[in-house]
């Protein structure tokens, strides 16, 4: 059953992200799209590692307020369909293509290596709750938890401050 | 066939790697930083698999920082493709060179 | 073959089988409960031939529904335009799965708690369906080609994210007078007497009053339906749509209702416990105690209806401040004297 759902969603986030990442789809609310899809099933992965808490914040904060500002974006000021890669050199064509699946191959080798299939250890029953997380958040990562908070107060001044016509 | 942790390690470089294809291959300003959201996405992965390999709570907090890092991220970013947006009426990074040749 | 039809998996199948089945039937009723609440409420008589009372009126609204010609506009994008209406219902209709409508009855030999699935951030669950509403409207805006649907669809889907922050804030005041976010623990910690509820015992006067609030606005209802209003926008982001895509917003607006509604029951109105204490218990208690849910969501919901025929409607950059200069420092108002209460422990839960 878990590898069944494995399957399902890694295929849904391969085929999502290479409607992002590849030029072939030009429409970029579409590949809008295919990034909030690809969201979702990232989340539903972190479920299938038992990271419940992380696996809502990534569908409520990821999908469900980052897409939509960069949706907002992207209707407002109607960007027009992308154009075809155009004047790009040798390397950005070929080279940059050859030395990611280079790095892809190199991973998988790694990690085939180790070929008898392990298994995840089993775990407590409170991991990836919302109480532990809380837990761990406001004693051991108290000091990057406000320092994080305040970092969010200076993005939104930034963000008004750059979005305005006149200052 | 149990899962393991190789699969979604696997699965994490795949999705780095189509991020940083995207960064390399694409011409819009949005689409360049929808891929930089990929690249962090599969970095997530990867600190979430190996959070529950060790069964400690750091990688999900990781996580829950990144996570609001890119928020904040996303903003500012969009907010510069707003300025330039004005400023060139496009928002294809072959255009928005200001030394001309 | 009993084994398998009584298995957790077939129970859950149930489960959902017939909560959709019975949030389908309220939503027709509630179609009809709006147009002759609406009629009492204008003295007039509102729909009464089809039908005893009426009521027959959504079966003619289907068939109408389903009789009608589809129109996709000329320069739509065809698979969005088709794909926003089914994107606006399917979430809505998501997050029921956490709402306890009953309690843990005793059936064939196994305890089955009334709940679809109960997670343990059940609540983080509903909110992340209601963040995952909002790409419909946005999307059916913008596919329609067509400006009033466009700026229809922005302003709704603004609102939307706005007023989801003080919807989200409110529900702190409950985590923390709780201390769990599970639904149904939550709904047991306000077993007893009706002053035990949420909104009473817990000190979460402010909280109801928030989400309620809130609520009206994630649901794009009168007071703030600016962005579908007829004399302002023509209709906002369904202008475009005809015959069941159009039907299947009006649906989801109405879920969405449903389960706001049930949200609060359950958080703040002490969800399906009857608020007094009764000598008996079995069958008969949990009979009573569904039917007191359903009560509650229904008295929510005329209360949905009755705010909207009522009150005028707000101007949409009157909207946006009270969501972000009013509700939200309240919200966080909220929590702090919440935070403060429990401190000094004088919410004993």
């Amino acid at each position: 059953m878990e590898s069944v759902a494995f399957i399902v969603l890694s295929i849904l986030t391969v085929t999502s992200a290479a409607v992002v990442a590849l030029p072939f789809v030009r429409n970029m609310v579409v590949c809008a799209l295919a990034l909030a899809v690809n969201l979702v099933s990232v989340a539903g992965l972190f479920f299938l590692l038992s990271s419940q808490f992380i696996g809502f914040l990534q569908v409520i904060v990821y999908a469900g307020a980052i897409m939509v500002v960069i949706l907002f974006v992207l209707m407002l000021l109607s960007v027009d369909d992308e154009q075809h890669m155009g004047s790009s050199g040798f390397f950005q064509r070929y080279l940059g293509p050859l030395l990611a699946a280079g790095f892809v191959a190199i991973v998988g080798s790694t990690l085939v290596v180790s070929s008898q299939a392990t298994a995840f250890p089993a775990l407590p029953d409170s991991y990836g709750t919302v109480g532990a997380l809380g837990r761990e958040l406001f004693t051991r990562f108290f000091y990057p938890f406000e320092a994080i908070s305040l970092l969010l107060v200076v993005a939104m001044i930034g963000a008004v401050l750059l979005a305005k016509r006149r200052l | 066939m149990p899962l393991g942790p190789e699969k979604f390690l696997m699965l994490s470089a795949v999705l780095f790697t189509l991020g940083v294809l995207g960064v390399l291959l694409r011409r819009g300003a949005i689409s360049i930083l929808m891929s930089i959201e990929l690249m962090l996405n599969g970095a997530n992965l990867s600190f979430i698999t190996f959070a529950r390999q060790y069964g400690q709570a750091e990688g999900q907090i990781y996580v829950f920082f990144i996570i609001t890092l890119a928020a904040a991220e996303a903003a500012l970013g969009l907010a510069i493709v707003i300025a330039l947006f004005r400023l060139r009426e496009s928002t294809d990074v072959d255009q928005l060179s200001l030394f001309k040749w | 073959m009993t084994e398998l039809l009584i298995s957790p998996v077939a129970i859950t199948f149930f489960q959902i089988l017939i909560v959709i089945n019975v949030l389908m039937a309220s939503v027709a009723l509630m179609t009809w409960v709006e147009r002759r609440l609406s009629a009492v409420i204008q003295y007039r008589l509102g729909p009464n031939r089809v039908g005893p009372f009426g009521l027959f009126q959504p079966l003619a609204d289907g068939i109408k529904f389903m009789m009608k010609q589809e129109i996709v506009p000329a320069h739509a994008n065809r698979a969005i335009f088709i794909l926003a209406p089914a994107l606006s219902l399917i979430p809505a209709l998501c997050a029921f799965a956490v709402i306890p409508f009953g309690p843990t009855v005793e059936l064939f030999g196994r305890q089955i708690s009334l709940v679809i699935v109960n997670v343990d951030g059940g609540i983080l669950f509903a909110l992340a369906a209601t963040s995952l509403g909002v790409y419909g409207i946005v999307l059916g805006g913008w596919s329609s080609n067509s400006k009033y649907s466009l700026m229809g669809g922005l302003r709704a889907s603004a609102q939307m994210v706005s007023y989801e922050l003080a919807l989200a804030l409110s529900l702190i005041g409950v985590l923390l007078v709780s201390g769990t976010l599970r639904p149904v623990e939550i709904v047991e910690q306000q077993a007893g007497w009706f002053w035990n509820w949420n909104v009473l015992g817990g000190w979460q006067p402010l909280g109801f009053l928030i989400f309620v609030v809130a609520g009206y606005a994630e649901t794009n209802r009168l007071p703030f339906d600016m962005p579908e209003a007829e004399s302002e926008l023509v209709a906002g982001y369904h202008t475009e749509y005809s015959a069941m895509k159009f039907s299947m917003f009006f649906m989801a607006e109405y879920v969405n209702m449903i389960t706001a509604s049930a949200l609060a029951v359950t958080l703040f109105l002490g969800g399906y416990q009857l608020g007094f204490p009764v000598p008996f218990s079995g069958w008969p208690l949990w009979i009573l105690q569904i039917l007191a849910f359903v009560t509650k969501v229904a008295a929510l919901l005329f209360l949905f209806v009755w705010v909207r025929w009522t009150l005028p409607r707000f101007r949409y950059d009157q909207l946006m401040s009270l969501g972000w200069k009013g509700l939200f420092p309240l919200a966080l108002v909220n929590v702090i004297i919440t935070a403060v209460l429990v401190a000094f422990d004088v919410v004993q839960r």
